[in-house]
């Protein structure tokens, strides 16, 4: 066992017992990071906020949310909105980030695109954001359940049903995924499990995950310059800040995180008290009803643009299309042939490229919300063609792209 | 700046999805009804002064007191909810505040024609009768009675500015409407019991209550406690003033309350599915408050910690 002086503080009784000098030193002190970056950067922060914003309000409300098809809706419309003090608040805080942060996730897939954030050497950086993604995609769709109203429960049957895999018809696989021959209390209950558990812990993981993918090959920056941390940081340490291309990230990026955050909240928190109604899809205060269909079924906003690559096309080719639309961003590091990392604005045809991209998903979400009839259609599926045609001709366009 | 201007594009793109999603797809899906301000345009106004004295008189002698009751003259009514569904499909409403409940020129165009009136002509023909029978006069001038007995309702009836919420609610629409987050069945508040079986004796008479409803009306009509926040104020108000417009061939009745009645019955929806919105109010002003103390002091830490740096 080591050797141990008698401490004269907390601080270095602490220290001496779990390194929380060197913690700070390695996590935070010296974490370099590159000073030619944008608030786009602080998104990360901003979504691990708003992470724990969900994850508090979450726990807030699961101590009056009964999982039971009886009393679900009520629980939460009635107990928690009418009886439990501020419910009101953590509810609408929970539903209101819930809705939020798939913008600022958008956001930050975006600004990685754009600026070449998952290349050379960066590809588990944007593989575990991925994962981070698709998991936060089934956390958001098994919470959107438990209130069990009735757009809960007919986007509970649609989804399950793709389960069928179309013309396979495999009917007994989602009836064991629903536990049951339609939604009811064995598919509330495990849905309330994943959302309330495992998935939350997948989460966590894969924020440890993404974190650590980027240790080695660190954040990218605005202009994609490869840099010399060593040499860089060693500058910074010696007191030449200015001239040095890293900052730490405590206090120098932590600051302006805080501030870009502070901003986002104030944009949050206005949307929580006086326009918390955005987020929630009024149809989903009528409690399910297995008797009616609601005239139009649709997902919330940040699955629209997939759902509508679903609906232009017969059952068998919608649902490959629809399975496409859901790994393909996970390629992207491996379709992008091109060896720069630079913004788009510098390279050529890529720039057409993410511009049409951004463009036609934001297409694809206001159709995949619009009924699908006449011209609503059409536009669908031309979106829907660009969005495989851009896919497809990306190795193509950046495999002889310039160097810059 | 540099910054400004991607926050720009950031926020562009931001808000023309909201845009997309939001508002513009509610406009495809939803038709827009305008209010017409409660003036009920399509119906006479009343021509003849009407006299209260009279009034009483002809009220009288046209038997209205053989269905309906009017407690604040004493004249309790005749039968008690479930049996008065029974006969009729549903409860005639106890006539004391319909003076004041309702607009005029609609209380005359309903003693004279009340499925005329109720816009619900469709669900009476092939020779079904409308639970009300219209009045054809008691001898004199048929709209000078009808003046009458609309002057004589409103003599009787409470100030509008008596009115509560909930009495607006419970007369206009919970005759048919259960709110059970106000605890209010079609029959009356539900009274807190001592013993389990009287809680199961009113309960049994609130589902007989509701069958003879759902017999009159095709289906039972939704509980309204969360109204409010699945379809919204606009929405219930011009509901309430027009159904046909909204949905057309439902058989649910104008009701042909005031402006000033419709207004109170869109608080009670409010008090029962979003009792909190006062202290949403409050509440986020404080937030806000020191949402912006803590940005501009983010702000300064910025500052005086990048300046070292550039």
């Amino acid at each position: 066992m080591a050797h141990f002086e008698k401490a004269n503080s907390l601080h270095e009784w602490l220290d001496q017992r779990l390194a929380i000098d060197t913690l700070e030193r390695v996590l935070a002190k010296e974490y370099w990071i590159p000073k030619n970056i944008n608030f786009l950067w602080a998104m990360g922060m901003v979504l691990a906020f708003t992470f724990g914003i969900l994850l508090v309000s979450g726990i807030f409300l699961l101590m009056y949310y009964q999982p039971n098809v009886e009393l679900a809706f009520d629980s939460v419309n009635y107990t928690i909105m009418r009886e439990v003090e501020f419910g009101w608040l953590w509810r609408h805080v929970h539903a209101v980030a819930a809705s939020v942060v798939f913008l600022i996730i958008y956001i930050h897939m975006f600004t990685g695109i754009y600026y070449g954030s998952y290349k050379k050497g960066r590809e588990m950086i944007w593989i575990s954001g991925m994962l981070l993604f698709v998991t936060f995609s089934a956390e958001a769709f098994s919470g959107y359940m438990l209130p069990w109203g009735q757009m809960s429960y007919w986007a509970g049957m649609v989804i399950t049903n793709l389960f069928s895999l179309g013309s396979l018809e495999l009917n007994g696989l989602v009836e064991w995924i629903r536990g049951d021959y339609v939604p009811g209390q064995a598919f509330l209950d495990r849905f309330f499990m994943l959302h309330v558990l495992l998935l939350p812990l997948a989460i966590l993981g894969l924020i440890g995950l993404h974190f650590g993918t980027l240790r080695i090959p660190h954040v990218n920056n605005q202009d994609g310059e490869e840099i010399d941390f060593e040499a860089e940081a060693a500058k910074y340490k010696a007191g030449n800040k200015r001239e040095a291309k890293v900052i730490s990230f405590k206090p120098d990026f932590l600051s302006k995180d805080m501030f870009v955050l502070s901003v986002f909240l104030i944009f949050f928190f206005y949307l929580v008290f006086w326009h918390y109604s955005f987020a929630m899809d009024p149809i989903n205060f009528d409690p399910a009803d297995p008797m009616k269909t609601p005239p139009h079924i649709y997902p919330e906003w940040y699955f629209l643009w997939s759902y509508e690559i679903l609906r232009p096309f017969p059952k068998d080719p919608g649902l490959v299309a629809f399975g496409i639309a859901q790994v393909i961003f996970f390629l992207l590091p491996f379709l992008d042939r091109s060896p720069n990392v630079a913004p788009a604005a510098r390279r050529g045809k890529f720039n057409i490229w993410f511009w049409t991209m951004l463009v036609d998903v934001i297409v694809l979400t206001i159709m995949g919300k619009l009924p699908p009839e006449g011209i609503y259609s059409t536009i669908g599926l031309v979106a829907t063609i660009v969005f495989f045609a851009l896919w497809i001709s990306l190795p193509f366009i950046t495999k002889n792209e310039k160097a810059v | 700046m540099k910054e400004l201007k991607i926050l720009a594009v950031v926020v562009f793109f931001t808000l023309l999805t909201y845009w997309g999603v939001e508002p513009y797809a509610h406009s495809v899906m939803h038709k827009h009804v305008e209010s017409k301000d409660f003036k009920y345009e399509d119906l006479k106004p009343l021509k003849k002064r009407g006299d209260a004295k009279r009034g009483a008189e002809t009220f009288m002698s046209a038997g209205c007191t053989g269905c309906h009751g009017v407690e604040s003259a004493g004249m309790p009514a005749p039968m008690d909810p479930v049996s008065a569904a029974a006969s009729f499909g549903v409860n005639p409403p106890d006539l004391s505040n319909a003076g004041a409940l309702y607009d005029e020129k609609f209380l005359a165009a309903l003693i004279k024609n009340p499925a005329h009136a109720t816009m619900v002509e469709h669900k009476f023909t092939e020779g079904r009768q409308h639970p009300m029978p219209g009045f054809y006069g008691v001898g004199g001038d048929i709209d000078q009675e009808i003046a009458d007995i609309v002057a004589y309702l409103k003599s009787i009836a409470k100030k509008p500015e008596e009115i509560t919420p909930k009495m607006a609610f419970e007369d206009a629409c919970g005759r048919c409407h259960a709110v059970h987050y106000e605890n209010w069945t079609q029959i009356g508040e539900k009274p807190k019991f001592k013993y389990k079986k009287d809680e199961l004796l009113f309960d049994a008479k609130v589902l007989d209550y509701q069958d003879y409803l759902y017999k009159y009306m095709g289906k039972l009509p939704p509980d309204l406690s969360m109204y409010i926040r699945s379809r919204g104020e606009h929405y219930i108000s011009t509901f309430m003033e027009d159904p046909q417009a909204l949905l057309p061939g439902t058989s649910m009745p104008r009701v042909g309350v005031t402006a000033e009645t419709a207004e109170k019955v869109i608080e009670y929806l409010q008090d029962s599915g979003d009792l909190k919105r006062e202290e949403r109010d409050s509440v986020g002003v404080i937030v806000m408050f020191y949402l912006f103390v803590f940005a501009f002091l983010a702000y300064l830490w910025k500052q005086s910690i990048w300046k070292e740096l550039h």
